[in-house]
């Protein structure tokens, strides 16, 4: 379980929160001129990447607040939590060593990030 | 199919055990990597196995490497709680679904392998008005797809599983079920292992320990792939990679509508025989089933965000035992022994993609979500088609990555086994 530090309440259990998917997908500017393509990219497309992902969350049971938090998805391992309308913090070496975040040989589930 | 050699038969049990079991030959063989092959398929789980098993089979086939980052079945084959059932609501899904399970009726003599596939029945309870209309809905759209399904009453819950709480006092009453007799259960890992062996037989590569870390393209055409172990050339590569399929994805610079996310299960104390069939329950986030060893077979819910940590939070664990230990208070006292979590691909419909790309010989097998163990045949053999006649079979036409511009989504948000 995750420990989320909400900015305006301080630090409270996951199950307080929940999450908003990928943050920072902006919404068409002129939606009349978008094709189906792009349309399905806006609504249905996402990063779901393994690694550093910057997403949103609520704190839907506590101030009820939306907030952002840069998350590593390979390990749970929360590196940031900014408010919303912020540019996401630009955080270094953040990529697994491999595809997958894991060894080259095995299937081990530790992090091989470098910090 | 499997040659006379390597058949297992009451025979080779008797002739085996004169050598004390030591000359077992091994069910696979642990080839040298070739410089090129006619099709690749990343990952070895059950999915990518029956790929290349039906590819060899019914399309001819033979030069084949299927390449495993880790080994054969240890990611979501071995981690599912082996639910086996075609229960879907709409049309396209039920047809694929229940292909999936004709195969799996005669697939351990087909292999010459015990998959352990047991017809025990599914039962999908209901607990408030809602349910009851839903899994009606079911039910009629089931009978008229000509797919086995039958409606319970409380009482005929309780004849049919007596160890359910069926008391009227309960926070969530059993009103009712829907009952699958075909459905059922089978052995997971001997799945994946049964496909290997087939598949091997066949003359298929099976590569483990050898992760993709590449795909090679010139002029819109894929040429191969890189990988921990070298590179492998190859005009048609099949990614079956379940909740890493985004990760595959991006290498060809597609995007998918996937978010991968952690889904737990959790096994008992064995036991003897107390519950045997398969309960499953939507409104209440729960489902449990008997293993042959004796243990129960408990699922939950998907943890609400993006993970690849396979491990999720205790919270979702805690909801499914509450309310498993109210549908069955007699397991209250229970020790649970093993605990574990899958990454599994969810797609915005639930339905997954088995579909071509735009980049010529590549193709995606992805979005099974948090229930794709009970397809693993029919997945394979629809994919083994569209990867040789680089077109769709029938039955996976509807679950084209193209869906999600044209907007005819598979909606079966209804039929998984909780709501995720």
């Amino acid at each position: 379980m995750l420990l989320i530090n909400c900015p305006y309440c301080g630090e409270r259990e996951q199950e307080e929160f929940s999450c908003g998917g990928e943050a920072h997908i902006e919404r068409p500017k002129n939606p009349p001129e978008l094709n189906d393509d792009q349309w399905a990219d806006y609504l249905f497309l996402r990063q779901n990447i393994k690694g550093l992902q910057y997403e949103r969350w609520n704190h839907s049971f506590g101030c009820r607040q939306w907030f952002n938090v840069a998350r590593n998805t390979a390990t749970d391992e929360i590196l940031a939590v900014y408010k919303m309308g912020e540019k996401p913090p630009e955080l270094k070496s953040n990529d697994p060593v491999t595809p997958c975040g894991e060894p080259a040989i095995g299937s081990g589930n530790f992090s091989t990030f470098k910090k | 199919m499997i040659k006379r050699s390597k058949k297992y038969s009451v025979f080779s049990l008797v002739k085996n055990a004169m050598s004390y079991h030591e000359n077992w030959q091994p069910a696979w063989r642990n080839p040298e990597i070739k410089k090129e092959y006619d099709a690749i398929i990343v990952g070895g789980g059950g999915h990518g196995l029956t790929t290349a098993y039906y590819l060899a089979k019914n399309h001819g086939i033979r030069n084949i490497a299927v390449v495993e980052k880790g080994w054969i079945g240890g990611g979501n084959t071995g981690r599912n709680t082996t639910i086996i059932r075609s229960n879907y609501l709409w049309d396209q899904s039920a047809a694929i679904y229940d292909h999936a399970l004709k195969l799996w009726e005669g697939m351990s003599q087909e292999l010459n392998y015990n998959v352990m596939f047991s017809q025990r029945g599914v039962m999908n309870v209901a607990h408030n008005l809602h349910d009851v209309r839903e899994l009606k809905r079911r039910w009629h759209a089931n009978r008229l797809n000509g797919i086995d399904c039958e409606w319970l009453d409380t009482q005929g819950v309780k004849n049919f599983c007596p160890v359910i709480n069926t008391s009227p006092n309960i926070r969530y009453p059993v009103l009712g079920a829907t009952l699958q007799r075909r459905a059922g259960t089978a052995r997971h890992d001997a799945v994946a292992w049964g496909y290997a062996r087939g598949a091997d037989d066949m003359g298929v590569d099976i590569i483990q320990n050898c992760e993709v870390t590449g795909i090679n393209m010139s002029n819109g055409n894929v040429t191969g792939i890189e990988t921990t172990k070298g590179t492998i050339n190859s005009k048609k590569i099949g990614v079956v990679s379940a909740g890493h399929s985004s990760v595959i994805a991006k290498m060809a610079g597609i995007k998918l509508p996937l978010e991968s996310r952690p889904l737990q299960a959790l096994v008992s104390e064995p036991v003897k025989p107390v519950i045997d069939t398969v309960v499953m329950s939507n409104t209440i986030h729960a489902y449990v089933s008997q293993s042959d060893k004796g243990e129960l077979v408990i699922g939950a819910g998907t943890d609400g965000y993006n993970s690849y940590s396979q491990r999720g939070g205790f919270n979702i664990v805690e909801d499914t035992i509450m309310a498993i230990v109210e549908l069955f208070p007699l397991f209250s006292r229970m020790k649970m022994l093993r605990h574990w979590g899958g990454i599994v691909d969810i797609c915005p419909d639930a339905s997954p993609i088995i579909s071509k790309t735009h980049i010529n010989g590549l193709y995606f097998n992805c979005g099974w979500g948090t229930g794709g163990f009970k397809a693993t045949p029919g997945s394979g053999w629809v994919f083994a088609h569209t990867i040789a006649n680089d077109q769709p079979h029938a039955l996976n036409s509807p679950f084209s990555i193209n869906r999600f511009s044209s907007g005819e989504l598979v909606d079966e948000h209804g039929a998984a086994a909780v709501a995720h």
